[in-house]
Parts: C-alpha cells; structure tokens; sequence
C-alpha cells in the first residue's frame, strides 16, 4: 500500500519552510527551481515516534507487514492483485515504507503509489478490502485498537492515489 | 418485526417485499463483498434514513461502496414512560452517493388516546425520503477536516385516525415535506464520528402531531447532532440530541401540547456486514404533557438487516 508522499507530513513541510522560501524568493526572485527538487522525506514529529513505538518499533512493523501481506495473497477479494508480486519483496517494502512514514528512519525505495497502483484498476471496494486485511492483521499482531486506528489515519489517504478506477 | 397484517396498504407491501428481499439475499455470498467498513453506513433512524438513531448523517446505508447497489431493512422498537412506538422500514443506496428510503412509525398513544376519548388510538407515519452526498468523504479522507455532506428530502404523511379532526382544529397539516443537510465526520485517528444536520421543519413531534399549528406555521431550522466513538471495529457508542418546534405552544390546551428536544444515548453493534443491534436510552422529552405530564424516557432496540 506504500505511497511515497504522505500528505500531512508534506503540508508540515510546506508550513514550516514558508518562512525560508518566502525569505529567499523575495532575496532571488528569479530562482526557485521547486520543481526540480527530489521528493523530500517525510518530516516526522513525537506524535509519529510515539505511534512507531506502539507498533512495535522496526521489528513490530516487520512481523506485521510478513502477517498483512500473507493475509492480502490468499484474500478472496482482493489476491489477485498480488499475484504477479514477490511476497518477500512485498513485504519488506511494506514494512520499509510504514517506518519511513512514521519517522523510523528506513529508506523506501519503491515507487509512489501512484506510479506502483495505476494498471491495476482498482476500486474503493478493493482499498477497503485491504484496510480490513491490514485490521485484520493489527488484530493478530495484538495491536490496540487506538493504535491501528492512528496508523490508518495516515494510510487512509493513499486512496486517491489507489483508487483507479 | 411489526408488521401488523391488517392494513395491506401498497407501502406495506412493499416494506414487506423489500425485507423479505434483504433477508433472502443477506445470506448470498455477493454480501461478503459489498466494501464499506463495518458501522460506516449509520445505523437506521426512525426516519428511516441512515444515520444515527434519532437523525439522518451524510452516509449511504448498507455496505454499498463505489458502483455498488446495497439495501437494508429494519425494524425498530420505542417504549417510553407513557407510549409504545414501532418503526419498520427500508431503504437501497447506491455508489455512497444515493439514498432512498421507506419508514413507517406506528404510535401507540396507550393511556393519552383514552384521555382524548380516543382509546386505542394509533398515529402511523409513513415517511418517504431520499438523500444525496454530493460532497466529501465521511471516512478515507483523514488529513482533510472536510466532511461528507449530504442534502436529504423526507415526505411525511400522518393517518392520526381519530384525532385528524384535533389535529385540523390545532392548524396542524397532516402531511409535509422537510428539507435537511448533514455534514459527517469520522475522526479516524481518534475513532471518533461526529455529524450535524440542519433540518427545515415544522413537524410537531418528528410530525406524529403533525406540522406547524396555534403558535406558529412556518418551518425553522433546527439542529441535530451525534457523536460516536468505535470502540472497537464492530461496536459504537455515542449520543444524539435533536432541537424540536414548539409549535402547538400555545394552543387551546395552554402549554399542554408544548415540546422539548429529544436525546439518546446509544451502543450499536454490527456482528457482521448482515446485521447491525442498536440499544439505546432516550429522552423524547414531553409528549402531550396535558395528559402525560412525565418526560418520556426509556428504551429503543434496532436491528438491522443489510446486504
């Protein structure tokens, strides 16, 4: 489910770099190649750390990505989808990608879910199937329900660019 | 579920047809498939919309998501101080974008129709609605505080029996059209679902007294609002509070028709994506209080049938 850019993280960037590129249009006017810059990292705070921690930390995130992605190739609804996928591969993206989203300082170096989700026509139906796999997977892994609702929060947006259908 | 056999109108009929559909096809393994997550279609109200118990939220009922046809049939049971009412209905969304909607409430006024002279006294409502959400999303879009809205439509029409000649006497009509909008929320990082409806009315006591009379005739808005916590996945609790008009004060009864606000409080519990149990505490505040001077507490018990 990874996508590269989660939003909220983004808009925090924007919000606290305000200040400098004001600053530094009104000092050059004519430079500001923002579109050329590469995607940033996702700028963590203490709420992201303190959810990681809950998650189990690295290993929390590894034994519940191995669990969600089992889960996800034997689904009724939504398996064929991962048909043409490496589970291994799949499963250490998915853990990579949930830590870099939550500040833990791993690399992420799959596509953006845009790009990785844009053959696959996949409907509203389909994402939810996949948010009741991943609950169904914190379930298993004895992650409290609080918890799993603030990780969805921050994956929950990655249906706009899911959603393709 | 009540539905008393012998008043075969062609409403009837086809709240019994609809539930009997529902239920056969509740079982179908296409139901396994409709993707909505558990609880985020509402609960069904007494109006028959989705939403919560006593007000309609800016959800589609059902599972129904995206390109999905989904439809749900319930029936609901209110017992207070001094009355007894059941509501049975139905309602079919599609694509979590509309909504239709059949409720009939049947009120037994007990002890108060005796008092009126009227015993045995029964006021059936039949309240047809539809609903659009024409904007927003109430669950997936959690870095936006942008809700789901909805606009909604209800057509009441009242058979008050014996007591039409009071109501006509009151300046109350019988049958009326109100107009809403609801804004809905879920706080997914928090699990918390929050909606406001703005409703444009002039029923007296949800139209059960019928609509407008003695001290005014005119429909004014008035707010709805529900909150409710997941507990867990399949399990809610919450409350709901819901202004009324108080248009029946004065009338020739001094405040004896006067009305207050109604309350809920409420745990919802959805098993499965086929049934959903509601229980609740209500406060439907004084009804008729010329005659039932008492607040009208007590319990309400929903189930839900979906597919």
């Amino acid at each position: 489910m990874p996508p590269t850019r989660p939003r909220r993280p983004l808009h925090r960037l924007v919000l606290r770099l305000a200040p400098t590129v004001l600053a530094a249009g009104l000092a050059l006017p004519a430079a500001l190649p923002v579109q050329a810059q590469p995607a940033p990292a996702p700028v963590t705070g203490p709420e992201e750390a303190a959810l990681l921690r809950a998650l189990g930390d690295r290993a929390g995130l590894t034994a519940l990505a191995d669990d969600f992605v089992d889960r996800l190739l034997v689904d009724a609804r939504i398996g064929r989808f991962f048909k043409e996928v490496k589970p291994k591969h799949l499963k250490q993206q998915i853990a990579d990608q949930f830590c870099q989203l939550l500040g833990g300082g791993c690399a992420y170096d799959g596509d953006t879910m845009q790009k990785s989700h844009a053959d696959l026509k996949i409907a509203r139906a389909d994402f939810l199937a996949l948010v009741e796999v991943l609950q169904d997977a914190m379930d298993a892994q004895r992650v409290p329900f609080v918890v799993q609702n603030r990780l969805l929060a921050r994956l929950a947006p990655m249906h706009r660019d899911i959603v393709t259908r | 579920m009540h539905l008393h056999p012998h008043t075969p109108t062609p409403l009837r009929r086809l709240l019994l047809a609809s539930l009997l559909a529902a239920l056969g096809l509740a079982g179908t393994p296409a139901a396994a498939e409709r993707g909505k997550l558990l609880l985020t279609g509402g609960v069904s109200s007494i109006d028959g919309a989705a939403g919560g118990g006593l007000t309609p939220w800016a959800v589609t009922g059902s599972y129904a998501t995206q390109g999905q046809w989904g439809a749900t049939a319930f029936a609901t049971a209110v017992r207070t101080g001094d009355y007894r009412m059941t509501v049975t209905g139905v309602a079919a969304a599609w694509n979590e974008t509309l909504e239709f909607s059949l409720a009939r409430q049947d009120f037994d006024t007990r002890a108060t129709g005796v008092a009126l002279g009227l015993p045995g006294l029964r006021l059936k409502q039949d309240i047809v609605g539809a609903k659009w959400r024409f904007a927003g999303d109430a669950v997936l879009d959690s870095d936006s505080p942008m809700p789901a809205l909805a606009l909604g439509v209800q057509a009441h029409h009242l058979d008050a029996g014996g007591l039409a000649p009071t109501l006509d006497a009151l300046g109350a009509r019988r049958s009326d059209v109100d107009p809403y909008i609801s804004a809905t929320k879920l706080f997914l990082a928090q699990g918390v679902l929050v909606n406001g409806t703005l409703r444009a009315t002039r029923a007296n006591q949800n139209g059960l007294l019928g609509f407008g009379g003695t001290a005014s005739s005119r429909r004014r808005l008035q707010t709805e609002v529900s909150v409710a916590w997941l507990l867990h996945r399949s399990l809610a609790v919450g409350a709901e509070w819901r202004s009324q008009a108080d248009n029946l004060n004065p009338s020739l009864l001094g405040d004896g028709l006067r009305q207050d606000n109604w309350a809920d409080v409420f745990i919802a519990w959805a098993p499965s994506k086929q049934v959903s149990l509601t229980l609740a505490w209500v406060d439907l505040g004084r009804i008729v209080p010329a005659v039932a001077a008492r607040r009208q507490t007590g319990g309400y018990l929903s189930l839900q049938i979906a597919q």
